[in-house]
């Protein structure tokens, strides 16, 4: 299967900042910082990367938090001496990954810097920014927007709710099965000294915790921060000789095959585009479900998580409900542990970086007290609406 | 047909050749979808071309106004200031045809009647040239 380029490539290094839920740190600071361990970490110096890639391309300043470094900034603060960069949106927060396996096919670069870093604590968000004005923003919504916002639905929690309240009608899945994702991850985040979150709760606190927009608590949304993430996408034949293991990249999906943008028009809806992002992945591998050791799902909502096990085949159409109620199955001793380092929902919204960056600790052995006993191949699904990545790494 | 009384002012679109149609053309009380001169497909948001059959000529046409909760979410939170909560947001697929589907509000009909495959039916809430499509119970609409 040679024909599949991310094959002869992989992740080298990966680096993260510290992680805030009130505003700390200059966000941009925190960026470099996660780009300067990603690099150490990798045993290269600024000298050896060749291409900068990051989705989306929000700079420094820039008053939506929603990004916290371009790649100028990160270009410029560095002293890069760059081939080639790209900050395309191709397979929404894996966009980088996917992009840089493509750049290093080409031969433009050996060593792509890839990194998601987010200011959201930092800058004002939506609802205060709108509060301190007086009232909603004047703003007039636009292309896709345009039939979406004009609905008091400014959030994307709104959208998300919508299409889950289809599927669980359709397959009976009730919130108490839901509750396990919440409920085993932030056991997980229990281990993870990095992440916001890390006090258990339980069902009593789920089942009665603040409604934000149904079948969504507050418990079922992820937690805005700052913090950073940065990976290191490499030549396999050119991180050999370096100071970790590679960890491969298997195979990628990206994809949004059916009314791109449009969220509401596909015809297997309430399907996104996760879907089609993981029938691609599973197009370029012999791999298959049943060979994931650790699963890393974004979980925005709780809701993405189960499409996410649903679309990558990890459990049956319909089948999430039952496949997660009670959480033993994905709980770090289970069948299939599940973001293992808390994810969105207790680390922090780390924006999917952190779910690249947990799989390649957990596939090197380096997860500490939460490392699950044996792991080869791991799968990362990012994003969910018009917009999904995928991929799946192992080890050398 | 009676309008909804606006309240706080919505985030409205500015108004253009490809989105005209659907956002003025409640004033005569229909709802306006794109369509296919050719094939007759249905087409949401505007396209240049029929995506199913190639043809040019893609034109509005007024639609029955009826269609069926697909998707519903109670939201609670103040996401917008002046906004009484809870309100329910829904996404409403057009009888027409089943992936032709509005975000929508369902301001007449109590949250707690809301379901997924009820059928609603159009009406038009009016801010100047706007009239946007919002829905309504519609028990017996279809037979």
């Amino acid at each position: 299967m040679t024909r599949f380029a991310e094959k002869s490539t992989c992740i080298s290094g990966i680096g993260q900042s510290e992680i805030y839920r009130k505003p700390q740190v200059n966000p941009f600071e925190l960026a470099v910082r996660a780009c300067e361990r990603a690099i150490a970490d990798a045993g290269l110096s600024a000298a050896d990367i060749d291409g900068v890639a990051c989705w989306p391309a929000v700079p420094a300043g820039t008053n939506s938090g929603i990004g916290a470094a371009s790649l100028p900034d990160i270009a410029n603060v560095l002293g890069l001496n760059i081939n080639w960069f790209n900050a395309g949106d191709t397979a929404a927060q894996l966009s980088p990954i996917v992009n840089a396996v493509a750049a290093i096919a080409a031969g433009y670069c050996d060593h792509v810097l890839t990194w998601r870093a987010l200011g959201e604590r930092w800058v004002p968000s939506y609802g205060s920014a709108a509060a301190a004005a007086g009232g909603a923003p004047h703003m007039q919504p636009s292309g896709w927007l345009e039939y979406l916002l004009p609905f008091w639905a400014p959030s994307t929690a709104t959208w998300v709710a919508v299409h889950a309240s289809t599927h669980m009608a359709r397959y009976g899945i009730t919130r108490e099965q839901m509750s396990a994702i919440p409920i085993v991850q932030r056991r997980n985040a229990g281990l993870n000294p990095a992440a916001i979150y890390r006090e258990p709760i339980t069902l009593d606190d789920y089942m009665s915790a603040r409604m934000v927009t149904t079948p969504f608590s507050i418990l079922d949304c992820d937690v805005p921060c700052d913090g950073a993430t940065a990976v290191i996408v490499s030549r396999l034949d050119a991180a050999n000789d370096l100071k970790q293991p590679p960890i491969v990249i298997e195979a990628v999906g990206a994809g949004s095959h059916d009314k791109m943008e449009t969220w509401l028009g596909r015809r297997d809806y309430p399907h996104m585009a996760m879907h089609d992002a993981a029938d691609m992945m599973w197009r370029r591998t012999d791999l298959k479900p049943k060979d994931v050791d650790t699963a890393h799902l974004y979980d925005g909502f709780t809701w993405l998580t189960m499409s996410w096990l649903e679309a990558l085949g990890l459990c049956g159409e319909g089948e999430s409900g039952a496949f997660i109620e009670g959480g033993d199955r994905i709980a770090l001793g289970g069948q299939l542990p599940l973001n293992t380092n808390g994810g969105q929902l207790s680390e922090g919204r780390m924006h999917g970086f952190g779910h690249l960056h947990e799989a390649v600790l957990q596939l090197r052995g380096q997860a500490g007290a939460r490392q699950v006993r044996t792991v080869k191949v791991s799968v990362v699904g990012n994003g969910g609406g018009s917009l999904a990545g995928a991929v799946l790494l192992r080890q050398l | 047909m009676a309008s909804a009384s606006p309240s706080p002012r919505r985030l409205l679109p500015a108004i253009n050749d490809m989105n005209r149609s659907f956002w003025c053309g409640g004033a005569d009380g229909r709802l306006h979808i794109g369509r296919c001169g050719a094939c007759a497909t249905w087409i949401h948001p505007y396209l240049p071309r029929c995506p199913k059959c190639g043809f040019s000529e893609v034109a509005a046409q007024p639609v029955s106004g009826r269609g069926t909760v697909a998707g519903f979410t109670v939201n609670h939170q103040p996401w917008i200031p002046g906004v009484p909560v809870p309100y329910a947001v829904a996404i409403v697929e057009l009888e027409e045809q089943a992936d032709i589907r509005l975000l929508t509000n369902l301001p007449r009909t109590p949250i707690d009647q809301v379901r997924v495959g009820m059928p609603v039916k159009v009406f038009f809430e009016q801010d100047g040239d706007i009239f946007t499509p919002l829905f309504e119970a519609a028990e017996g609409a279809h037979t």
